[in-house]
């Protein structure tokens, strides 16, 4: 009975952006589906970090460096799948494909940010706290600058597929939220599972849990590569939503806004780092305008929110689907 | 031959800089186990204020030569007070209410007041490079194939003083010694009648000014500089204080040194590319073989 109910759920879900998707086509100006694409975006980001962050304990301030290494992994991919298809700018994939060539090029993505997260985290999650920070910032650092320095990837300049317009826009609101649920409900449910009960374990006593015969390591490893291949995600479909992907575009500015995020809804709670993500998205447009004081905004932000509420908005407390929503999953969830 | 040695001693040049940041790192993280991070900042903010001080008295490019040495003293003393006044207000109004907060908050709230610096300069001192006055007039000294110059005389015999200065003050002083006590165990410090609050205030002064100490050599060498110049040097000079033994002042010292020879070797033989890389490299190293640092004791964790 349950996958019956659950694979309702799904065609359903999938119908409703697909009717969505069409909507927002046909009636709503670009601009706001961009904005509302990059806070589907955030949400991954945002969910991705807090596994780590917030569910872990474990504050890294590196994730910009992970989303840089699924944004080029994904826009790499999706060119050499495309040319291997044989597709070009004279034989364009019908949108179907190109969603497919998007999925495909993401699951590249999310599979060398995952291996970028086990390299970086088996050493570096060895330490604590304010170390562990300074470390992945390091890495992040390195991995900037590797892109910067290879010249296959576009360099400096960045990378555009070696295409005159660039990379193809194929991110659109029907993948990123279909991407977005189904990372959103992956790391949810295993932020509620056992493995998750034991990163939450480690986040209020590591030496505890340690004693109680968690291998800490192993888990807080495996958290962070769930964390970066998510992460890695949301960079792949931000590489399709732009042209041009730099190294400057995952600089420490937007491993800080991702920080914004998961500490505005609260860090460690996933509906938290949703609405964060969304706030986030919003605010960054709102403050289009006034450009120059929107990093100052955020500065304050975060110094202000640390001193008055620093659980954040909903702390590690979850937002829950109304009972009468969530009965019929029959005490699955 | 010469190569090496001409890049041991910019290394040494640019290593001593590192050397005097590191300082205020490894105090602060000593006193309160904090990164401040905002402490790259005061590095750039102290040599703004040297910037702004040496036309306040009266540095004209034109006649740069003119400019005395009295003035171009002053204008350190300039800068170090003012980044000491600086660090004071940070430690008053973002750190000191969360004291006795979770381990997070003020690495947060840290990373916070490094952005609104950072901001704050970008606006009040618009984000295109500036150059530095020379306040001192350099001349080249040839040594054996090795170019020294008297600007990199300077640099090594201020930081020299400043970290003798700064080891006789901890060592030999009462404050010095109430410094150490709240390090050791700040509640303990606290019960046995250390005024806890002024003592870290005071540190957070010396660091900070140490930092504009090394703000302003780092004008006089590199003559040039940005508001966001704090970010990648505050985290070198981290990395030095991480490499030496967090907490221990002679560590800072060597690690500050140290890493500016690698990174100087590294751009020299290898790539200027590079050179940035190489002092993440190091800390990476150092962490997993050597948390502790260099100088570090390896403290027991306890539940």
């Amino acid at each position: 009975m349950v996958w019956t109910y659950r694979t309702a759920v799904s065609i359903a879900l999938i119908a409703v952006l697909f009717v969505i998707n069409w909507a927002l086509d046909a009636y709503v100006i670009d601009y706001i589906v961009r904005i509302i694409m990059q806070c589907g975006i955030n949400a991954i980001l945002a969910v991705g970090l807090n596994l780590i962050n917030g569910t872990t304990g474990q504050f890294s301030l590196g994730h910009a460096g992970f989303m840089a290494v699924g944004a080029y992994a994904t826009a790499f991919a999706v060119i050499h799948f495309e040319s291997w298809l044989g597709f070009s700018a004279n034989n364009i994939p019908a949108p179907w494909m190109q969603g497919l060539l998007l999925s495909a090029g993401l699951l590249v993505g999310a599979l060398f940010a995952g291996l970028a997260g086990l390299l970086v985290g088996a050493p570096s999650l060895r330490l604590r706290g304010d170390y562990l920070a300074i470390v992945t910032l390091g890495f992040a650092e390195i991995i900037r600058l590797l892109f910067t320095n290879t010249e296959a990837l576009g360099g400096a300049t960045g990378y555009s597929g070696g295409r005159p317009l660039g990379l193809p826009n194929y991110t659109n609101f029907f993948w990123v939220f279909l991407w977005a649920i189904l990372l959103i409900t992956l790391i949810g449910n295993f932020t509620f599972s056992s493995y998750g009960r034991a990163l939450r374990a480690i986040r209020e006593d590591e030496i505890a849990t340690e004693a109680l015969g968690m291998n800490t390591t192993r888990l807080k490893v495996l958290a962070s590569v769930i964390s970066a291949a998510a992460v890695g995600v949301a960079g792949g479909l931000y590489a399709h939503l732009n042209n041009v992907i730099r190294p400057d575009d995952f600089k420490m500015d937007r491993s800080v806004a991702m920080i914004v995020m998961i500490l505005v809804g609260g860090l460690g709670s996933v509906s938290g780092a949703i609405i964060g993500a969304i706030f986030v998205g919003v605010t960054l447009e709102a403050m289009r305008d006034i450009q120059q004081y929107r990093l100052l905004a955020y500065s304050l932000l975060l110094i202000g929110l640390m001193i008055a509420r620093p659980q954040g908005l909903l702390g590690t407390r979850e937002l829950r689907l109304p009972a009468f929503l969530r009965r019929k999953r029959g005490g699955a969830a | 031959m010469s190569t090496f040695l001409q890049q041991l001693v910019n290394g040494l040049s640019v290593g001593s800089i590192y050397a005097l940041i590191a300082l205020g790192y490894t105090m602060v993280y000593g006193t309160l186990g904090l990164i401040n991070f905002a402490h790259g900042e005061v590095f750039m903010i102290g040599c703004y204020i040297g910037l702004y001080s040496a036309l306040w008295l009266g540095y004209d490019a034109a006649a740069a030569a003119s400019f005395s040495p009295m003035s171009a003293t002053l204008v350190l003393l300039l800068a170090m007070a003012g980044a000491a006044i600086v660090g004071m207000l940070i430690e008053r109004f973002a750190y000191r209410p969360l004291r006795g907060a979770t381990r997070l908050a003020p690495l947060i709230t840290a990373i916070g007041v490094s952005l609104l610096l950072q901001n704050v300069a970008v606006l009040a001192f618009s984000a295109n490079p500036r150059s530095f006055p020379s306040i001192i007039t350099e001349h080249r000294i040839e040594f054996g194939g090795v170019t020294i110059t008297n600007i990199k005389l300077f640099i090594f015999a201020v930081s020299f003083l400043l970290m003798l200065a700064l080891e006789f003050f901890v060592k030999k002083t009462w404050t010095g010694r109430a410094m150490r006590a709240i390090s050791f165990n700040l509640p303990a410090a606290k019960l046995m009648g250390v005024p806890a609050d002024r003592v870290i205030s005071l540190t957070f002064a010396i660091g900070s000014a140490l930092a504009a100490a090394g703000g302003i050599l780092f004008g006089l060498d590199q003559t040039k500089l940005e508001p966001l110049m704090g970010n990648m040097i505050g985290l070198k000079a981290f990395i030095a204080a991480v490499l030496g033994g967090i907490g221990n002042i002679r560590g800072a010292a060597i690690g500050g040194v140290l890493i500016g020879v690698a990174e100087l070797m590294t751009a020299g033989y290898i790539s200027s590319d590079y050179r940035d890389a190489i002092t993440f490299v190091i800390l990476i190293v150092i962490l997993l073989f050597r948390p502790q640092g260099l100088l570090g004791v390896v403290r027991q964790e306890k539940v």
